[in-house]
């Protein structure tokens, strides 16, 4: 292990790195910290110019309540919910198939279509802006959750089938062959062979595209315009033009809507860290 | 009856080819229709001037390569490009920060698990939100930064509000997050660090930063690939900070091309789409270098296998 185990060396370095480790990490989320406090502080104290001293008294479920009955943001998150759910189960149903195509067989140009799904997704989004856009209008899809939801599978299956196809590379080849020889079908290979083998990395796969879909503010102020159908990412900006000197309010609006993909990291850390080093560190 | 039977056969005999195409259908379809096509359209879309709205009056008018010339002379777009070079080079800062987290990270004490996924945290969260926070941190009124300079008799400055300062502020905000990703793959990338090298350099004699160059770094070098082409794209793909936290200014001097072209083609400032789509088009052509030098890399990987 390296560096050296704190339990091996001096027992000066040991009480050190045991407070400094806090410290650290206080100074770290500092930013956070500072706003988690701002959400539970009344608007007095802003207005007072207590802006970083202790809460005047504790307000934080006035706030709270008031950013869902006194504003839209119930319906931001109810759009981020119905944008970001439908895209995760496209992105893992297209990027199941395509990895598979491209893990499993050997055919010419194979290596070239993977390729082409890797560059696409490292192009910059602006390039694609003025024709997706057009595209999503002509469909009569402007402004709708819909036109959204078709643009990021697309754009995901880029990044999920780079991931999916590495992960179908290092599956053992042998069970493919073997069930070939006793005559398996190539889609039933599929679906009871390597789609049950493929279950962490789809799960990866999943909480990763959440969290991107969910804090997605580019497309969404492209291809949306009211709170009929923009996510709560968009729904802030609209909040902060509401609310913009009302801190303690806009404090807990962002908590709120930054809350969702924190639980996913929480709750399926061992995936979403497996996701984020693109399968290639392991 | 025949016919069904010939069918069948033509199919199982060329099953193994057929599949692969068959599942790739749905997925090449929709990428093609979506990524691929765009970019085609986008560099053809520069060629014109055009408001973005339909009807006769509004039609594209063809200029030629006339919008590259306007980029030329174009200060907000110099301005631009010049802002991109700044967070390309100042955001790989966040590869060696990354790294050092990690090394004071990798311990086993009590508790070190959770000290991991906290020190994570801002990149989980929506730019959006770190975006709001940073504007706060650096308020001029009441920002905490002008706090702690106080105390130490420095300031106040007005990090946003300074056209020379700018796009540093927001450089500094994006480090936060993007720091923690780095962090991240290279907690991992030491997880796996061959314990018996280690061993070995240490009967070598190798300590501290010796060992951490010919030893360790070597061995993260997958994770330090990882880590430079997604801070590359992050960097060259920054918006939503600089929407959020200034909005391209004072003066537009926080822009960056991905923000300008924005600008340009969707904004109060004009439906420019052709003049858009030609800064869209240099950007693309800046990405396009490092795209081909990470497909290089990966091509060479396959080809080791």
């Amino acid at each position: 292990m390296f560096p050296t185990p704190i339990e091996k060396t001096s027992r000066s370095w040991q009480l050190t790195y045991q407070g400094l480790l806090p410290l650290a990490l206080i100074t770290w989320l500092l930013p956070l910290i500072a706003v988690a406090i701002f959400s539970v502080k009344p608007s007095g104290d802003f207005t007072m110019g207590n802006y970083w001293g202790a809460p005047s008294s504790f307000e934080g479920i006035v706030n709270y309540t008031r950013v869902f009955t006194d504003s839209d943001m119930p319906r931001y998150l109810f759009n981020s919910v119905f944008i970001t759910v439908p895209t995760v189960l496209g992105c893992v149903a297209l990027s199941a198939m395509t990895g598979f195509a491209l893990g499993i067989y050997r055919f010419r140009s194979n290596l070239f279509v993977f390729f082409l799904f890797v560059a696409g997704n490292f192009v910059p989004f602006q390039i694609l802006m003025i024709p997706v856009r057009d595209l999503t209008l002509d469909l009569g899809l402007y402004d709708t959750k819909t036109g959204l939801v078709l643009f990021h599978i697309a754009f995901q299956t880029g990044f999920c089938t780079l991931f999916m196809r590495n992960f179908i590379r290092a599956l053992p080849m042998e069970l493919i062959e073997a069930a070939r020889v006793e005559g398996v079908r190539e889609w039933r290979i599929f679906w009871f062979v390597v789609l049950p083998l493929m279950k962490p990395a789809l799960a990866a796969m999943a909480v990763l595209v959440f969290t991107f879909i969910w804090n997605d503010y580019f497309w969404a102020v492209v291809l949306t315009q009211g709170p009929e159908s923009q996510p709560v990412t968009a729904g802030i900006t609209s909040f902060n033009a509401q609310y913009g000197v009302a801190y303690n309010m806009l404090s807990a609006g962002s908590i709120i809507a930054a809350l969702p993909p924190v639980m996913m990291f929480f709750l399926m850390q061992k995936h979403f860290i497996a996701g984020l080093t693109l399968g290639a560190v392991k | 009856m025949d016919r069904t039977i010939a069918r069948k056969s033509w199919y199982r005999r060329n099953e193994i080819a057929v599949t692969p195409w068959l599942f790739l259908a749905p997925g090449v379809l929709f990428f093609l229709v979506y990524v691929i096509s765009p970019i085609f359209q986008s560099f053809h879309l520069s060629l014109f001037e055009w408001n973005g709205l339909g009807g006769e009056n509004n039609a594209a008018k063809f200029v030629g390569l006339r919008n590259y010339e306007e980029l030329m002379t174009d200060s907000a777009f110099e301005v631009s490009l010049i802002n991109n070079v700044k967070w390309l080079v100042l955001y790989l800062l966040a590869i060696p920060a990354g790294l050092f987290i990690a090394l004071f990270l990798n311990q086993t004490v009590t508790g070190i698990r959770l000290y991991k996924s906290l020190f994570f945290f801002p990149f989980v969260i929506s730019q959006i939100v770190v975006g709001l926070v940073f504007t706060w941190f650096y308020d001029p009124r009441f920002g905490l930064l002008n706090e702690i300079l106080g105390w130490v008799g420095l300031g106040p400055v007005n990090m946003l509000g300074d056209p020379d300062l700018v796009t540093y502020g927001i450089i500094f905000a994006g480090l936060w997050p993007q720091t923690a990703y780095c962090m991240i793959l290279y907690l991992t990338g030491l997880n796996a660090v061959d314990p018996e090298q280690i061993e070995a350099g240490r009967l070598d004699g190798a300590k501290g930063w010796r060992m951490l160059w010919h030893v360790i770094l070597p061995q993260l070098k997958p994770a330090t690939f990882i880590a430079f082409v997604v801070t590359i794209i992050g960097a060259l793909r920054s918006f939503d900070l600089i929407s959020i936290m200034t909005n391209g200014g004072p003066f537009g001097q926080s822009r960056v091309l991905s923000f300008y072209m924005f600008e340009k083609a969707l904004s109060e400032y004009g439906f420019r789409m052709g003049y858009g789509a030609a800064i869209a088009v240099v950007l693309f052509l800046i990405m396009l270098i490092f795209i081909s030098y990470f497909l290089w890399s990966m091509y060479r990987e396959e080809r080791g296998h």
